[in-house]
Parts: C-alpha cells; structure tokens; sequence
C-alpha cells in the first residue's frame, strides 16, 4: 500500500494582524498599500490547514506536499510550511498568475493537483485573510469533482473515508467522506505548531519546486488576472468616526461612578 | 441573457421557522427585485417544510419553490447542492442569494463554480447599478480593514449575506404568491457525505446572538476565571459573555463565544468591552452595537477609536465597582416596578 498522500494550499498574504490605522487604500491603483514594516506571512487560515494536515501524519504516517500559488514569493515566508513538518514544497509562482481571483486561483491549483496525481486529502483554510473570500477549498473540490467538507476542526482520516468534525452555527457535524476529497480548515482546529530547530534545519535542505502555468497545462485565459469572473469596482476604507468619551475620575470607584451616570443618562440602562 | 430572471432567496430554517437571516435577505431581495422590476423567488428545501412556503410569501416571495422530501430533512452538502444546481438551471434566476451562515459559505461557493459563475461572500450591501443593472456586491476584506465593491458579468450573480445588516421586513399575511414544488430527483453516486452526528452545544442562558447586552473579554481578562468576572456582570444586566479571539484560543471560554468575522456577528444594545484591543477582525463582529463601551489600560488602545464611552484603567480594579453598582442600579429598578 502507499502512503497516505495529502496536499496544503497556503498563501502568502500580508500580515493581517498588522494595526488597524496601518492600512491603507491606493484609490487610483485601487489596491491595499502596505506600510514599510508590514511583513508577509502564510495565511493563518491555511497555516491551520497545514496543522490539521500534519496531526493526521502524526497520527498515520504520511506525506504532505504545500502549494503555494502567486507572483515573487517571498522564500523566508513560504518555506515555513517545511519547517513545521511538511515533505514538499511546490511554488506556482509567476507573472501570468498574478491578479487573480478565486476562480483562475482554484483553476491553476487544481491544474497543479492534477499534475502532482496522486492524494488522498486536500486542504485549504476555510477563507484567506486578505480577501476573505472562502472559496478557492470549495472551487478547486468542484473543478476536479471532489466531496467537500468545510470548516473543520478535527480530522480522522482512514484508507478510503474520513471522519470531519465540522463546526456549524450551533455545534458541530461529524461528517463522514469519501477519499479523495477535499477539507477546508477552520480556526477552531486551534492554533498551529511552531517550526522546531530541527526542522528549521531541515527545511534548509529542501529545494521548492517551480512551476510555470505551462508546466500545469494552464490555459493563459484561465489564469492570473485574466481568468478573473469578478471585477473589483472599488476599494475603500469606512470611516469611524472616533467620538469616545473618556470618562474621568479622581479614584476608579469616582470614575465608574461617572460612567454609570452618564449611561443612565443616556439611557443605555 | 435576457432569460436570466429574478431573485432567488435561499431559504433556512431553524426551528421549525424561517430563519431570521431569511427573513432579511427577503426583504433585501424584495428591494433588489423591484429595482430590476422583477420577481422574487424563495428556494426551501426540507423535510415538513410545505407550510413555511406561505410564511416565505409573506415576508415578500413571489414564488416558492419547495423541495420536500424525507432525505432532505437536514442539511448535507452534496444531496443540497446537487438539488439546488437543478432548480438554478430551470429557473434561471439573475441573482441568488444565501445567508453567510455554516450553511450558505458550504453551499453557496459549490453552487456558483458548478453554475460557472462567481460569488461574493459576506456581502454587508447589495445594491444594483441603475446604468449596467448589475448588482453591486460589497464586503468587507482584509479583516475589515477595507471594503470592495464587486460586481460579476456572469449569471447568476450570487452572493451571501451577513446577518443583522438587513432588517427583517413586516410580516404581511395578506400577500399573494404561488408555490411551485420543485422536483429532486438525486443521482446517488452524487452524494459522497454523509452527516452521521449532529450535536448542538447550546449555551445557557440568552443566546449570544440574541442578547441586548454583551459583556465582552479579551486577552487582558487573562483566565476562565476571570471570565467569571464577567459572566456576573452579564447577568446582572441580562445579557450574554462573548470573547475575542485568545480567550477561545486558550481555553478560557469556549469557541462558541467568539465574536468577530469567524465568530458570531452581533447587534446588541450595549457592548461592553473588557481588556480587548479592538482589532479589525474582532470589532467587524459588532460594530452594529448601538452603544460601545469600553475599559482597557491602555489609553492608545484602538478600541477607544471605535467605543462610545470609555475609562482607562485595569479591569480587576474597575469592574467589580461597576459590577455592584449596576446591580444597586438593577435592584433598584425592580423595587420601583
Ligand atoms: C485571519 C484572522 C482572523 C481573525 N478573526 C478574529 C475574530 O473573528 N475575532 C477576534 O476577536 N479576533 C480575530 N482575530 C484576531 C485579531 O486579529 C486579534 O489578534 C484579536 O482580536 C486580539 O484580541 P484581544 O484584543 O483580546 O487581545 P490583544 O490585542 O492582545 O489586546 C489585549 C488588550 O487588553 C488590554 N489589557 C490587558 N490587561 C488589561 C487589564 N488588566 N486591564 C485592562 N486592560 C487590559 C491591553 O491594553 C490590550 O489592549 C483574527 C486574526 C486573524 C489573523
Ligand atoms: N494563492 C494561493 N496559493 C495557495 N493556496 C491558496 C491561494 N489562494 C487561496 N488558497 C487556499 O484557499 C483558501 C481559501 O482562500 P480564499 O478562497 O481566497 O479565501 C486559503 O486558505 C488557501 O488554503
């Protein structure tokens, strides 16, 4: 028998923990501008992805090969998926990929799958924390005809079906699903390992692999920018408008003594 | 093109009701269909659902399409898209839309690929361009840091929607339509997953959702048993506790409680927020709050740019002083009734 064979989507994004008033909105490029500092990392989402993925090699053996599509990554950020444990590091990373959405997004990826052949499971996060969008997991489960179960939190995976706790509105689903398939990964899998020294070490050792859209069989009319159904109309940022009253006090026990009156004047109680 | 008609509502059920969600993307469905000058269809799909068709009428359908069967009583994403894709392709509405709910961000992005068209997810407003009669789809991105406006040429132009951004329309008992029963005739080697167990963890007390008060903890709160704290101060105000996103992730309370854009989305009266920094991704959660009150030591905090009232200074000192006085205040209230 061969071994379990898993595939990770994971995005190079800009810190989305970044402060608030450090974003910023070009609105003739109609893009977000990234202050000086803001570095880039993998999606949280799909950093948790990768986490799922790799409890299931802890507990079964395995391999995990990650997908990273997008236009110069950046090696420091996208080799991280190695040094928290994963085989194989496979970059879809050029110009024609750039600008994309989720569908010329899902389509190059599941080009990539097809070419790599042979898996058992797919993982996405349950959306990417630019923008947001939740799509390219249940996108590329559609384009090569896969099931779908969506935002999980706890894996059992077996020869030829898994077990997916799902988180739902009020609780969660046990899902029962046929291999191949694939699973987007929610953030109540909990958080993500830390790369060990050992397997920073290792991770130094691996070369990513490059693949270019001719490499997949990628249309150039299906990828990057020109694969787009969307069109992004406008960016922009709401406007808060910041009137906090700060209520004073000599003593703390003065202070919420202020602020209850003001709230029982205003009638909030 | 012309023959892409309508606005088509996914509709939910919860129990035994049409979910509130529904109930708005009704009434938001009626304004985007009378602005097109079209009708508004509601897609049920269920198990003993025939009488929610007319309650589907009354907050505003033209037309129900009811799927009812035994199989389809609960939700499975298979068995639901695959019916779905079906009466899509029949009906061949211009817009469809679902609640950015467990359900809708499953089924919704399956639906649109397999109809080869896009889907905007988390729509906060949706509004049709008077010139190209497209519809306008915007949500928020980056963790709410940003707003994008989409629009897509391809049909149906599909969308979810957050809850509590629309309001519910009026009932109105006295509106007319027709329901069509929709057939679901299912290929079984389609459906490849199968729900074994549903397990509901309610909470006790008012549903965090539901609440007109929401006393909220952050990091600084610093244990489950701070969240004590606060769960005295919730219901001495009748209200409900929620959480950013390192209480849940440490345990100290329970995922359920997470508020923000993978938690819940909420719209209370009063939010008083404790020892929370109000990042994007948290306040994107309840900035529908009608008042925001905040304590935190940190006088540069980014929550006192979005609160109403605010005090500087440590939770463990400040809140159990406000704690008693609201329940002297509470107490006092009761006397007088
Ligand atoms: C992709 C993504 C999605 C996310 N989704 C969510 C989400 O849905 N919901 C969510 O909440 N977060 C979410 N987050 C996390 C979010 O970015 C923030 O990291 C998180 O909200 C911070 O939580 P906090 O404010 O409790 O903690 P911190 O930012 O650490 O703030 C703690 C605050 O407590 C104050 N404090 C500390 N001690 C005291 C004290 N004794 N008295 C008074 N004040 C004190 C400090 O001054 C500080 O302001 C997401 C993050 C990412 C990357
Ligand atoms: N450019 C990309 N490269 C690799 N994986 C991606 C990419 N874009 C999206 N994904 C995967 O799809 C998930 C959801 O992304 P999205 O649909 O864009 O919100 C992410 O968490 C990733 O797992």
């Amino acid at each position: 028998m061969t071994a379990f064979r898993m595939i990770v989507c994971c995005k190079q994004v800009p810190d989305p923990e970044a402060p608030p008033e450090s974003f910023r909105i070009d609105p003739e490029r109609n893009r977000i501008v990234l202050p000086p500092g803001v570095s880039a990392v993998i999606d949280p989402y799909a950093e948790r992805a990768l986490e799922a993925a790799l409890r299931v090699k802890d507990a079964q053996g395995g391999t995990i090969t990650v997908l990273s599509l997008g236009n110069n990554l950046l090696p420091d950020v996208v080799r991280k998926p190695l040094s928290m444990g994963a085989d194989e590091l496979i970059l879809l990373d050029d110009e024609a990929f750039a600008g994309g959405d989720s569908w010329s997004t899902a389509y190059a990826l599941s080009m990539a799958i097809q070419k790599i052949g042979d898996y058992d499971l797919i993982f996405c996060g349950r959306q990417a924390s630019d923008w947001d969008a939740g799509q390219v997991g249940p996108g590329i489960a559609e384009m090569l005809g896969l099931p779908l179960v969506s935002s999980a939190r706890k894996i059992t995976a077996g020869n030829v079906k898994a077990i997916v706790e799902k988180v739902t509105d009020d609780g969660y689903e046990v899902v029962e699903v046929s291999l191949p398939a694939l699973i987007t990964v929610s953030n109540e899998v909990g958080e993500p390992r830390y790369p060990t020294i050992k397997g920073i070490m290792g991770a130094r050792k691996k070369e990513p692999v490059i693949w270019k859209p001719d490499d997949i069989g990628a249309e150039p009319t299906r990828i990057g920018a020109a694969g787009r159904r969307t069109k992004l109309l406008k960016l922009f940022q709401p406007v808060h408008e910041g009137k906090c009253e700060i209520i004073e006090g000599g003593s703390p026990g003065e202070a919420v003594a202020n602020l209850v009156t003001k709230l029982r004047e205003a009638r909030i109680v | 093109m012309a023959a892409y008609e309508g606005v088509m509502v996914f509709g939910e059920v919860r129990d035994g009701k049409l979910a509130a969600v529904t109930t708005e993307l009704l009434g938001c469905g009626r304004n985007l269909a009378d602005e097109l000058e079209q009708e508004l269809y509601c897609l049920l799909i269920g198990n003993d659902i025939t009488n929610l068709a007319g309650e589907a009428i009354a907050y505003g359908a033209d037309r129900v399409y009811v799927v009812n069967t035994p199989p389809m009583k609960d939700y499975d994403t298979d068995l639901y898209v695959s019916v779905s894709e079906k009466v899509a392709r029949q009906v061949m509405p211009r817009i469809v839309l679902f609640g950015h709910t467990a359900i809708g961000r499953d089924m919704g992005p399956c639906l649109a690929f397999r109809l080869g068209t896009a889907i905007s997810t988390d729509c906060v407003d949706l509004a049709i361009e008077p010139e190209s009669k497209l519809l306008l789809q915007t949500k928020p991105v980056y963790g709410d840091n940003a707003r994008a406006i989409f629009t897509c040429e391809s049909y149906p132009q599909m969308a979810t929607v957050r809850a509590r951004v629309m309001s519910s329309p009026e009932r109105d008992g006295s509106r007319e339509g027709q329901i069509i029963k929709a057939e679901a005739s299912l290929d079984p080697p389609a459906v490849r997953t199968k729900v074994i167990k549903r397990v509901v963890e309610e909470s006790t007390g008012i549903k965090l959702e539901d609440a007109n008060v929401v006393v909220c903890g952050g990091r600084g709160i610093g244990s489950t048993e701070g969240f004590k704290h606060l769960e005295k101060l919730a219901e001495i105000l009748n209200g409900a506790v929620g959480a950013s996103r390192p209480p849940c992730d440490n345990g100290w309370v329970p995922n359920s409680l997470l508020i923000g854009l993978t938690g819940k989305i909420i719209a209370p009266d009063l939010y008083i927020a404790v020892a929370l920094s109000g990042s994007s991704q948290h306040m994107t959660g309840c900035s529908g709050a009608k008042n925001i009150v905040a304590i935190n030591k940190d006088p540069e905090a980014n929550i006192f740019k979005e609160a109403t009232l605010g005090i500087v200074g440590d939770w463990e000192e400040l809140l159990p002083i406000f704690t008693s006085k609201m329940e002297e205040l509470m107490t006092g209230q009761e006397k007088d009734r």
